[in-house]
């Protein structure tokens, strides 16, 4: 390097490029780290080939695969926007990534918004995954796919908020293992795997406010028995979302 | 040299502080950090902010880089205010962190080049991935880098956007001298290069070998500030030794040196000149000696370091 390399030439990129660099790398942090892949891929893959194959849980009438198809989906994004979200952005915050991309150019919200378009594109892959595993499985959906994409994009926004909220607020460790908690939890008792209706009455009325069982219900009202706009779980969706994003919005600390 | 810069950023010709602070004060619940520190950072040079570990250092710097809100007092880089005008400031100012700040599992040149998209004319990656030999971790996780290569990574990361300014926290804590002599290095180029530096650091030869301007700061203040140069000439005097042969004409050797010189035999055969010593002095002894056929043995010179300067300040050592 010669005399003049350090002169000063200072400028932001322009903000389209910032944004679309951060949530390349992003995406690439995620799909790199192990423990997440295990979560957003191969959790919901083995669960979806496991239990499609083998009669474990009595999933109803019908095919096996056309119940779990819906919740494994469900999951998926849960896994994401949430526990993976979560977990990458509390030890972001404890390293401090957010502190250092907080003097760079690119603008907190700015960072926000790539964070949403990693989530986002890293769905798409697993929902590509598991729809084509799916179909092997011989699943045969109904329905509006519209429909279907307003839960899924509804059901990112709530989780995000969620997960946000807690990388926010919680130490790194703390975030790890509660994030890993809640998503065994709402696995089980969110209608995932098992249906609700194998839980007492009154569990099953507080889990259907859950946002993984709105989620995970909504898309098998969609997906399985052809129903329309399911209005009652996205209107849960959207209210976890608003106090989620809200609240991450008010008490998410940076340092 | 700056005016030859063709940056589409408008930069104001005049030469006002980079950076002013004035009765900043900064507390963390009962503890008081910052306490009423005034500092200028003239534009150009490099100016270093010295002090042992929890002086008020760090808490300083992030305020100038708008992460820590002033409880009083008032901060302006570059004429700005680093809180409200942030999104001005950031394309403009180089940051880093005394640790941290990079994806655990982020490939070293991967967050180069990502930090380097952030700016509209970044450096050449590949030459300053050569620059500060990180060329053979280039695609080695953060995570598993040596500290030394982290410090550099980190380094690297703040000044490839071509900032005007850079902040640096304790840029060579824990390096091994090459390392640090590559830092040292790098941070003169940035000064000859037109850039404004402001490094904090614990060690007194970093400050005297780097620095333009020191300032010194303890228990949340500026309590001493200048050039190296003046700030060891503002202590106590400095003195000379020699030795030669035993019961030399102390009082004939003081008419010979300046006023308000001293001169002393220690110990029989073991002379002492207080004064201003400079290279006049330093041959006015020699001479006298010569026309007396003494022959001096073991001249020193003792000048002040900012290590003394610093303990008659304080009365305490900068090193722990």
């Amino acid at each position: 390097m010669t005399t003049g390399t350090f002169t000063p030439r200072p400028g932001a990129a322009p903000l389209s490029r910032m944004i679309r660099a951060q949530a390349a790398l992003e995406t690439r942090m995620l799909l790199r780290n192990g423990e997440q892949l295990l979560l957003t891929v191969v959790i919901p893959t083995l669960l979806l080939v496991l239990f499609s194959a083998v009669d474990i849980v009595d999933t109803g009438g019908g095919k096996a695969v056309d119940f779990l198809a819906p919740g494994v989906l469900a999951l998926a994004v849960m896994s994401t926007a949430f526990t993976g979200q979560a977990i990458a952005t509390g030890f972001e915050r404890r390293y401090g990534v957010l502190k250092r991309l907080g003097a760079s150019p690119l603008p907190r919200w700015g960072l926000m918004t790539a964070k949403t378009c990693s989530v986002l594109v890293t769905e798409v892959l697993q929902i590509a995954l598991l729809t084509a595993i799916a179909f092997a499985l011989g699943w045969s959906p109904h329905g509006n796919p519209l429909s279907a994409a307003l839960l899924l994009l509804l059901g990112t926004a709530a989780f995000s908020g969620l997960g946000l909220l807690m990388a926010g607020t919680l130490k790194a460790e703390a975030t790890l293992a509660a994030a890993n908690l809640v998503f065994l939890l709402l696995l089980v008792g969110g209608g995932v795997i098992v249906p609700l209706e194998k839980f007492p009455d009154a569990a099953r009325a507080v889990l259907e406010l859950l946002p993984i069982s709105a989620l995970s219900g909504g898309l098998r009202d969609v997906l399985r028995d052809g129903a329309g706009v399911p209005w009652a779980d996205l209107g849960i969706l959207a209210a976890w979302a608003a106090a989620g994003l809200g609240a991450a919005g008010r008490f998410f600390r940076w340092e | 040299m700056r005016s030859a810069s063709p940056g589409d950023t408008p930069r104001p010709s005049g030469r006002e502080p980079a950076v002013e602070i004035h009765g900043l004060v900064k507390r963390y619940g009962p503890k008081t950090a910052v306490d009423g520190l005034d500092l200028t950072v003239a534009t150009g040079g490099v100016t270093a902010v010295l002090g042992p570990n929890g002086a008020g250092k760090t808490t300083t710097i992030e305020t100038c880089e708008g992460y820590r809100r002033p409880d009083a007092g008032t901060v302006r880089v570059l004429g700005l205010d680093p809180v409200a005008d942030s999104a001005a400031l950031r394309p403009r100012v180089g940051v880093m962190l005394q640790s941290g700040g990079i994806y655990a599992g982020a490939r070293a040149e991967e967050m180069l080049r990502h930090t380097a998209s952030l700016h509209a004319h970044p450096l050449d990656v590949d030459a300053l991935v050569e620059r500060l030999g990180l060329g053979s971790c280039g695609r080695t996780a953060y995570r598993r880098l040596s500290g030394g290569q982290q410090q550099r990574l980190s380094l690297a990361m703040a000044v490839v956007g071509r900032p005007e300014l850079v902040f640096l926290d304790e840029p060579t804590a824990g390096l091994d001298p090459q390392a640090r002599h590559a830092t040292w290095d790098l941070v003169r180029e940035l000064r000859t290069d037109g850039v404004t530096v402001v490094l904090t650091t614990h060690y007194m030869d970093e400050a005297e070998q780097l620095a333009d301007d020191v300032a010194i700061v303890d228990g949340g203040k500026v309590i001493a500030q200048g050039t190296p140069e003046e700030l060891c000439r503002g202590g106590a005097e400095n003195s000379l030794r020699f030795t030669g042969r035993a019961g030399l004409d102390v009082a004939s050797l003081l008419k010979a040196l300046p006023d308000g010189s001293a001169a002393v035999e220690l110990a029989p055969g073991a002379y002492r000149v207080n004064g201003t010593i400079d290279p006049q002095l330093l041959a006015t002894v020699t001479s006298w000696c010569a026309q007396h056929g003494v022959m001096p043995d073991r001249i020193t010179v003792e000048r002040h370091t900012l290590e003394d300067v610093f303990l008659e300040l304080t009365g305490r050592e900068l090193r722990a």
